[in-house]
């Protein structure tokens, strides 16, 4: 009877911890999208596009700060927003890799953005019907952004593909470099797969081909090729980062570090 | 946001031109309060002091997104660097409106830019000044965006109909800047000794050149009257940053800060704070491109404008690719 | 076009339904489905929008103030389009 107990105990506390580690995933992937995003404000090709990378940034910041709070509360150690955001090490970031990948020129920034917007659709639309209602709220909110950055991402993947010899150069390049990356995005792993079984989480496989056909179909209208399937030596879902993600968080956590305890 | 009193007159003939039946009913209606419109006539010394007057109002909005964007990826909170975000995005936006009132006097967004990248245009001067802590994040929301309220809810009134109209707008969306920066300053001198010394310093730093954000006395500008009659101005330099100094010497109490000023007092007779002398010297070695940041602010914006032609070029190759093949399948031609 | 000058859109907004659409400035696209999102982007910031017109500038045709006098001059004489022309005994309600 004991035994019992202890197990279901253990198997509950591994449930929660899944759960908590599934919300993270989502929240660190937007939240060091938004943080790239936010390097280029000032300094983007017209004033009309340094808007509107402040206003994608703000989106995804916006969807970062309720899932840190969500996995906060799931975690029950008491950590909040912040203290997610700005006390953990890279090892403990759940964000996919191609996330944290530098911005390049703007066909790079375009490529990873587009990339990421396309995979958002379908996770947030596959969330939109979890069985955990908080999550599906966030999904259904963050979904009508998604559809506007997969209009402008697509838009412009279009523009630079199919516009001189220079931008196409430039964006084949910028698929060529970060094609590698998206091998992550629809391979399920343990949580994923135990999330799906509770009807909380996206099942990837069902998803995977939507998005293939998605980006092929936006790759034809850019006139652009689709660069062959790599594999991938890195984990972003499982902390295993690319060496980019420890200066974007030194940059990003240097106050709150350098302050212990402040209030800001 | 970013206005700044600067000389906007030129070299063109401004006076000895009422005898012109035109130009007596283009004063007339001015006096008379009525807006002037793109396509009505006007003096050309009225054109052009308008367009230096609104596309350097411009400019400042450009490059004041920069001293504020330097701290964006290192915000302290993400509540915080939304904001951040916001207010930075803002100022984009409200140089986008200038640009826009700008180009209905007859100069394009391509000349107005050119005109800055390459130094020939003036900006307000405070952005040339470095944000060196978080703290100065707040010191420019409190002070410069203070200041800069203050210059700009007068030309809300202005004269010239798009001109006043963008200015409405800007005004309406300005009000969470200073209450942000304001915020932000009363979190630090609550907080720890090291945040409380960081605001100090960043008051030191930020409030001489947010009062010489007011201009020079108008008693050392030849052209204030003529803005006045042509009510472009509406208030003199000297009046605004009397009513700047008696509204944030308070708050600076409020704060616990220490306004840097030995001489700063408050004078019963004329109900006023007087301050010591300001070194105007500093302002005009700024305003000629001496100041601690003007070269790394437009060289930023020249490199972006560069790096960023490519991509411009292609826009515009696409977008006449796709205007031709839809013209062919119009005329049923095969694309 | 060349990269220096994507061309002029006037931005037209309808913040409620039941409202007209306002004019409330310009800006630079390359084309219309960029000059409606940056129309968004830059005049909606505080969700003042539910509908967006752009219009290349080049494509408004306006009336010449010079020729104010012609266009609206006769109009002011009708007076009979103005309802005060007409009187209207008070008992008489609902008119």
């Amino acid at each position: 009877m004991q035994t019992e107990t202890r197990t279901d105990t253990r198997t509950e506390a591994q449930q929660q911890q899944a759960h908590c580690h599934y919300v993270l995933r989502l929240a660190d992937t937007s939240l060091v999208l938004g943080q790239r995003l936010a390097e280029w404000i000032g300094h983007a090709p017209a004033l009309e596009e340094d808007l509107a990378l402040a206003n994608l940034s703000l989106d995804l910041i916006g969807q970062a700060r309720l899932l840190l709070t969500y996995a906060g509360e799931l975690e029950g150690q008491g950590r909040d927003e912040d203290a997610l955001a700005f006390l953990r090490d890279a090892p403990e970031f759940l964000n996919l890799a191609l996330a944290e990948q530098p911005n390049g020129d703007f066909a790079h920034t375009i490529v990873r953005q587009w990339l990421i917007d396309a995979w958002q659709l379908e996770i947030y639309g596959a969330l939109e019907h979890s069985s955990d209602t908080r999550l599906a709220a966030i999904a259904a909110k963050a979904i009508r952004e998604t559809r506007y950055h997969y209009r402008f991402s697509s838009g412009w993947l279009v523009r630079l593909g199919d516009g001189t010899a220079e931008s196409r150069q430039r964006t084949q390049r910028a698929l060529d470099d970060l094609w590698r990356f998206t091998a992550e995005l629809f391979a399920p792993d343990g949580i994923d797969e135990r999330m799906s079984r509770a009807g909380i989480g996206a099942s990837l496989p069902e998803l995977a081909s939507r998005w293939s056909a998605r980006v092929e179909e936006d790759l034809r209208a850019a006139t652009l090729t689709r660069p062959a399937t790599q594999p991938f030596p890195w984990h972003g879902k499982r902390g295993v980062h690319t060496e980019h993600l420890g200066h974007l968080l030194g940059e990003m956590q240097h106050l709150q570090r350098s302050y212990p305890g402040a209030r800001w | 946001m970013y206005t700044q009193a600067l000389d906007t007159h030129g070299k063109e003939a401004a006076g000895g031109a009422e005898a012109d039946p035109q130009v007596a009913r283009f004063q007339a209606r001015i006096d008379a309060e009525e807006k002037i419109e793109p396509k009505d006539f006007m003096p050309e010394a009225y054109r052009q002091t308008l367009i230096r007057q609104i596309s350097q109002h411009a400019h400042s909005e450009i490059v004041g997104m920069l001293p504020e964007g330097n701290w964006i990826t290192r915000a302290p909170s993400l509540k915080r660097k939304a904001v951040l975000i916001a207010k930075v995005q803002d100022e984009g936006g409200h140089g986008m409106y200038l640009y826009s009132a700008a180009e209905t006097l007859g100069i394009s967004r391509a000349q107005m830019f050119e005109q800055l990248l390459s130094g020939a245009a003036k900006y307000s001067s405070i952005f040339n000044y470095p944000t060196l802590t978080w703290a100065d994040v707040g010191a420019i929301g409190w002070l410069v965006d203070g200041a800069a309220i203050m210059n700009q809810i007068p030309i809300c009134r202005c004269s010239y109909g798009p001109y006043a109209r963008a200015m409405v707008r800007i005004c309406k969306e300005e009000s969470f800047h200073q209450r942000q920066g304001f915020e932000i300053m009363l979190t630090l001198t609550q907080g720890t000794y090291a945040q409380r010394t960081m605001a100090q310093d960043a008051l030191n730093r930020w409030w001489w050149p947010s009062l010489m954000m007011f201009g020079p006395s108008d008693a050392d500008s030849k052209h204030t009257a003529q803005s006045m009659r042509w009510k472009i101005k509406r208030f003199s330099n000297d009046e605004l940053r009397q009513k700047f100094i008696d509204i944030t010497v308070p708050q600076a109490h409020f704060l616990g800060l220490t306004i840097p000023d030995d001489e700063l007092h408050w004078d019963e007779a004329s109900q006023h704070y007087h301050v010591g002398p300001i070194d105007w010297s500093e302002f005009y070695a700024v305003l000629k491109g001496n100041g601690p940041c003007n070269r790394e602010r437009l060289e930023a914006r020249q490199r972006a404008h560069e790096a960023g032609r490519w991509v411009r070029e292609a826009a515009a190759a696409h977008a006449e690719r796709e205007r031709i093949r839809s013209m062919q399948r119009a005329s049923g031609v095969a694309a | 076009m060349t990269e220096s000058d994507w061309p002029l859109f006037e931005v037209f907004i309808r913040s409620r339904s039941g409202l007209e659409h306002k004019h409330v400035g310009s800006l630079h696209a390359a084309d219309a489905r960029m000059a409606v999102e940056h129309a968004r982007d830059v005049y909606t910031r505080r969700q003042e929008g539910v509908s967006l017109w752009v219009v290349r500038s080049a494509d408004i045709v306006a009336s010449d103030p010079e020729e104010a006098d012609a266009l609206f001059e006769p109009a002011r004489d009708k007076v009979y389009r103005h309802p005060s022309f007409y009187a209207i005994p008070a008992e008489v309600k609902n008119l």
